[in-house]
């Protein structure tokens, strides 16, 4: 027993020993990667430790936390219904716009990818505009619910209705919109940095899958250049995730809040919502770290499926 | 050898098939933006015609007229949130790229311990909700006396996760044996980092650029993990005092789509120069393992 324990020590010496020599050897790197390492640490990953730690204690930012252990999860799933709701509505925006947002970024990146250079240039600006500002009040003029909106506008005018439809107000309406406007602007970050990854596939390997036999696009995309850029789709993977169960400011932006009968509400707007108005911020922080969990047993998923992409 | 510019495996009927699909999706998606522009240049009796129009009959400078007045009754003077934002921009930006680009390099491309374990935290990092994280990120501020100061926006910008994963994903296609090569010429890490690595992963950082200035310019607009650590008037963005001139109600609608477009002219800009030289660096690279 004493034999294992002392050797169990040693491994653990010898592993430091490892590692100060490899340091010692890359001095110059370690250097390297000091400043983003302490930044990083100092304003990101502290923050989020922090958070996690608030989500087991009853905080409203005056007075010191309590801790309360799991208190605020068994609130969560017992107390809240608006909770059960924002839960409902962010997996089913999740489900619907990240796929399908994740297949138009690569789709189009894709395609626009295939045009000449300044063509190229000029489509990505396009696609990328509706992300590069805040354009919701266009959304809100176009459907707005009086005559001046634009679609009750041209629906009066060729008589389909004859009075205006309240397309923010009508429950039936309210959710289609708001995956509409989202799909719309849901090739951002992702996009762009396929974008800029398909640009760097090597074009002899191209030349050299021609000589193999690959006869077409699809053929070419599928063997040659999905599996070259594994690494950015799995980066567009994690973009597409944090967006699509992070839908919410968008919501507020389109409809205002809370919508009718919080129909709408996100597990973020509920967050903010505790965060920054109600000033309970131990029971904001708990579903915070549920909406985290959420985010990363799903990109494991699609971790999964990307690895089999071009087999 | 292919000619540059053309391709293999392509069909002329594929080609136009799909040039077809984009160009009606492009229409789609510049419909608002083209509404916001001109929605700039009504009058403001246009704004509320019916029914509404997509550009406006008659053309008016009124708006960025209007705006500029508004602009220049603030008892703050205007050039000064003007280059408190440019200041934030630019120096966020480039902290950004330079920190995290001189860590991804030894993660990439290197056998570093623990690059692993860091890449994992990163990732797991970028999929953290903001909005929590503002009220710890206050307490270590305040703690080391940066709130109100510029350092409160610029630290947490140059410690932003996406940069690293962006830039260790493009340097981990970089071939190591070019990197080995410069190594056993005599090159430093300080030398092979800034001449070899960062001119092949000029896509990379280029697209970083529009992602950090985008998210810095707009900073102020609704964020809130933001917009709490600077509160004196003296340190405020630009975007930060525009929003505020919008609350004004339904008489200032005109000044709301000025702002609009102006808000957009300066992200358009950079990305236009960033897109823009990123096909100049496609041509010209040639690397092979």
């Amino acid at each position: 027993m004493e034999a294992q324990v002392v050797k169990k020590k040693s491994y653990l010496a010898e592993y430091w020993a490892y590692n100060k020599k490899e340091a010692k050897k890359n001095r110059v790197l370690c250097l390297f990667t000091l400043p983003y390492f302490v930044l990083f640490t100092t304003f990101l990953v502290a923050p989020v430790l922090i958070a996690i730690y608030l989500g087991f204690t009853y905080f409203n930012i005056i007075e010191p936390p309590q801790y309360i252990g799991w208190q605020n999860y068994i609130a969560m799933m017992t107390a809240d219904d608006i909770f059960i709701i924002a839960l409902k509505n962010t997996l089913l925006f999740a489900l619907i716009t990240g796929p399908v947002g994740y297949l138009l970024c690569l789709g189009f990146a894709w395609m626009v990818n295939e045009l000449t250079p300044k063509v190229r240039a000029f489509m990505t600006l396009i696609f990328y505009a509706p992300v590069l500002a805040n354009v919701w009040i266009i959304w809100k003029i176009i459907f707005a619910s009086d005559q001046y909106g634009l679609i009750n506008g041209f629906l009066i005018r060729w008589g389909f209705i004859t009075a205006p439809i309240q397309w923010f107000e009508n429950t039936n309406y309210m959710p289609s919109i708001v995956i509409l406007v989202l799909l719309w602007s849901s090739l951002g970050t992702g996009f762009l940095t396929l974008i800029a990854g398909l640009q760097n596939v090597d074009r002899s390997l191209y030349e050299a899958a021609a000589v193999d036999g690959i006869s077409n696009r699809w053929q070419e995309l599928w063997y040659v250049t999905l599996p070259y850029i594994r690494p950015h789709l799995l980066l567009a993977a994690i973009l597409s995730i944090t967006s699509s169960f992070g839908i919410g400011g968008q919501i507020t932006a389109l409809i205002g809040y809370p919508s009718q009968d919080y129909i709408l509400q996100t597990i973020i707007l509920h967050v903010e919502d505790f965060a920054t108005t109600r000033f309970e911020m131990g029971y904001a922080c708990a579903m915070a770290t549920l909406l985290f969990i959420l985010m990363v047993g799903s990109n494991k998923l699609a971790q999964k499926f990307l690895m089999k992409v071009g087999r | 050898m292919a000619k540059r510019g053309k391709r293999l495996n392509r069909s002329r009927g594929g080609d136009i098939v799909m040039f077809c699909i984009l160009a009606f999706f492009a229409c789609f998606m510049a419909l608002p933006m083209i509404f916001a522009i001109g929605s700039s240049f009504k009058p403001w009796s246009e704004l509320f015609t019916f029914p509404p129009t997509l550009l406006p009959r008659r053309w008016t400078l009124n708006n960025y007229i209007d705006l500029f007045q508004v602009m220049s009754s603030s008892w703050v003077p205007f050039t000064r949130y003007f280059f408190n934002t440019v200041f934030i921009t630019v120096i966020g930006t480039a902290g950004h790229i330079i920190v995290s680009s001189l860590c991804a390099y030894p993660l990439a491309l290197y056998r570093f311990p623990g690059s692993k374990f860091m890449l994992a935290v990163v990732r797991l990092a970028l999929m953290f909700n903001p909005t929590v994280l503002a009220i710890p990120t206050y307490f270590i501020l305040s703690s080391m006396k940066l709130v109100d100061t510029y350092w409160a926006i610029l630290f947490p910008a140059f410690g932003g996760a996406l940069g690293l994963y962006l830039m260790s994903s493009f340097m981990g296609q970089i071939p190591t044996s070019i990197v080995e090569a410069a190594r056993i010429d005599g090159a430093g890490h300080w030398r092979v980092f800034r001449t070899i690595v960062m001119p092949q992963v000029k896509s990379a950082w280029l697209t970083l650029i529009i992602f950090q200035v985008q998210a810095l310019w707009n900073m102020g607009v609704g964020s809130t993990n933001t917009g709490n650590v600077v509160y004196s008037e003296q340190l405020k963005t630009i975007t930060a005092v525009l929003q505020n001139i919008t609350q004004g109600g339904i008489a200032r609608q005109g000044i709301g789509a000025a702002i609009t477009v102006l808000m957009l002219s300066v992200p358009i800009a950079v990305f236009i120069i960033t897109q823009s030289n990123i096909i100049e660096t496609m041509a010209t690279s040639g690397l092979k393992d």
